[in-house]
């Protein structure tokens, strides 16, 4: 069978109605649980290893204040943070001594129970959702066609091909731009298999009631409070993957990814082949 | 390059929007948390949560036990570090010599058991972690009588449905720390009320005589400076009526499995 090869501009259906509303939800519900988990960070924020930790165990991160300056302390290393983390102003002048900022907690004021309500209860769509995406991607090839790594695809050369491209910002145009490239396919086979089943685990690690009722997830993850530490670091990782998936977003043109996540429709990116016609005005040579 | 125009403040105006839209977020989320209809659907967490820890765990399934290596070097002592009342204070002199556990309510045989009696019932010892809903947690040896063996005792009356700990540490005039949990908790083979704590008396800053383990729950449920245990079929009879000190002040989680 011979396939029309598609060119820059050519509009195609880019992704399903399930990834698109799996995509939203899963967004909004991230936001949620990154929000109300910081407010709850803040009724004590240390971390530690193991199975114990409290205030006089060693915590490998700690957000605090001394006095007039709230600092970041990381393996013993103080960096000072007054007026974002650990000491800081609230929307009413008050200066408030907790980790995370009120801009950046559900709710803005300090109420650990109310956060604790919205991160459990969040915590059931983000993990329904992402489970019954994970058996629809299966099942609709989604995983098999788009996410899968192909064997060519691991090859040192290949990978650091698409390295330097994407750090010229060199993107893919026309019939390339169709397929994920492997940059692409590790982040999100790397978000969706990876760091959400992380979250969502080592979330079910810090209940009491599931260390009785499923007691080897305190020996996958080392512990209790090594589950916390996980627990953040994955939350840490998502937000990452955020600021760089916005970063590719807006490179790649936000209007037309935006638009393909919404519709699905998505428009090959790329210069549009010369048309027959008037000659186009030439700018300087590059 | 007409492009570059138009959407250089595209961008401007969805980095605005992004602003304004976390700015309208927060205070929405603000505006939804005291919202009564938003608090039900929050609240219907709780509830799912409850059923579904409750369907995945077999009732009697056991809170992880450690071994002494692991036990905390220290235990942090938190809420109440002393029981308040007058009575409290007068058995902390003469070293809870003359102090009396009650059981009652519900029950067709009241109790009344002083410390000696208790210590000399058949015990269980067990090495916990204890996790406090903010997020830290402790390892700690614990001695005492199965609960379950004093309901028993008791003759739990059959409309029992919840088991009731009255406390003795105040916190405001009139407001006794208080806690509560139902009969498969109460129960539970780990379920004791503690007189030992690492191998020692239990000390006066984590609950002594008496302090509460229930060991699948955080630790606002494991009450100190326990006075009173009372079997009833409604909680709303006491104080707040949402089944404890916490619960009642501050909205906490009847059910703190999570």
């Amino acid at each position: 069978m011979e396939q029309i090869a598609l060119k820059p501009g050519d509009v195609i259906q880019r992704h399903r109605l399930s990834t698109r509303l799996w995509h939203w939800t899963n967004a909004l519900t991230l936001l949620v649980m990154l929000m109300s988990g910081l407010m709850i960070f803040n009724a004590h924020s240390r971390l530690y290893w193991g199975e114990y930790g409290a205030n006089d165990d060693y915590a490998w991160l700690v957000i605090d204040d001394a006095g007039d300056t709230g600092f970041v302390e990381l393996a013993g290393i103080r960096v000072e943070t007054t007026g974002v983390l650990g000491l800081w102003t609230d929307s009413e002048g008050e200066v408030k001594r907790r980790a995370f900022p009120h801009w950046m907690t559900i709710p803005s004021g300090y109420d650990l129970q109310a956060a604790r309500r919205w991160h459990f209860t969040f915590a059931w769509i983000l993990a329904v959702a992402l489970t019954l995406y994970m058996l629809r991607s299966l099942w609709n090839g989604h995983v098999s066609r788009d996410l899968h790594i192909r064997k060519q695809e691991w090859s040192p050369r290949h990978i650091w091909h698409d390295v330097t491209q994407h750090a010229r910002l060199r993107f893919p145009t026309g019939e390339a731009a169709k397929n994920y490239n492997i940059l692409q396919k590790i982040s999100y086979i790397g978000v969706i298999f990876i760091l959400l089943p992380l979250i969502i685990f080592t979330g079910l690690t810090m209940s009491p009631a599931m260390n009785a009722a499923w007691p080897i997830l305190l020996d996958i993850f080392g512990g209790r409070q090594s589950a916390r530490s996980l627990h953040f670091i994955a939350a840490f990782l998502l937000v990452a993957f955020f600021f760089v998936h916005i970063m590719m977003v807006v490179l790649a043109g936000p209007i037309n990814e935006v638009r393909s996540m919404i519709t699905g429709k998505y428009k090959l990116p790329g210069k549009a082949e010369p048309q027959p016609g008037p000659a186009l005005p030439q700018g300087d040579p590059a | 390059m007409t492009d570059s125009r138009l959407v250089l403040p595209r961008r401007k105006f969805l980095a605005g929007a992004a602003l304004g839209g976390s700015g309208v977020l927060l205070a929405g989320c603000d505006a939804l948390t005291e919202n009564a209809g938003f608090r039900q659907f929050l609240r219907s967490g709780e509830a799912l949560n409850n059923g579904a820890q409750r369907l995945i765990m077999d009732r009697g399934a056991l809170a992880p036990e450690f071994s002494a290596a692991d036990i905390s070097p220290t235990f942090k002592a938190n809420g109440s570090i002393s029981g308040d009342t007058p009575e409290y204070k007068a058995h902390v002199v003469d070293k809870f010599a003359r102090w009396q556990l009650r059981i009652d309510g519900m029950v067709r045989n009241p109790l009344s058991l002083s410390l000696a009696q208790l210590m000399a019932m058949p015990s269980r010892e067990q090495i916990t972690r204890h996790d406090c809903v903010e997020g830290w947690s402790a390892i700690g040896k614990w001695r005492g009588t199965p609960l379950g063996l004093l309901l028993k005792q008791a003759d739990l009356s059959t409309k029992a449905r919840y088991i009731v700990f009255h406390c003795a540490d105040m916190w405001a005039p009139n407001v006794p720390y208080y806690e509560s949990f139902d009969l498969i908790d109460a129960f539970h083979p780990q379920t004791i009320l503690a007189w030992s704590m690492n191998d020692n008396v239990l000390p006066v800053r984590h609950g002594a005589p008496l302090r509460l383990r229930v060991e699948r729950q955080l630790g606002y449920k494991q009450a100190k400076y326990v006075m009173r245990v009372e079997a009833t079929d409604d909680l709303k009879k006491f104080y707040g009526g949402n089944g404890g000190y916490w619960e009642d002040a501050h909205d906490y989680d009847w059910y703190a499995g999570i």
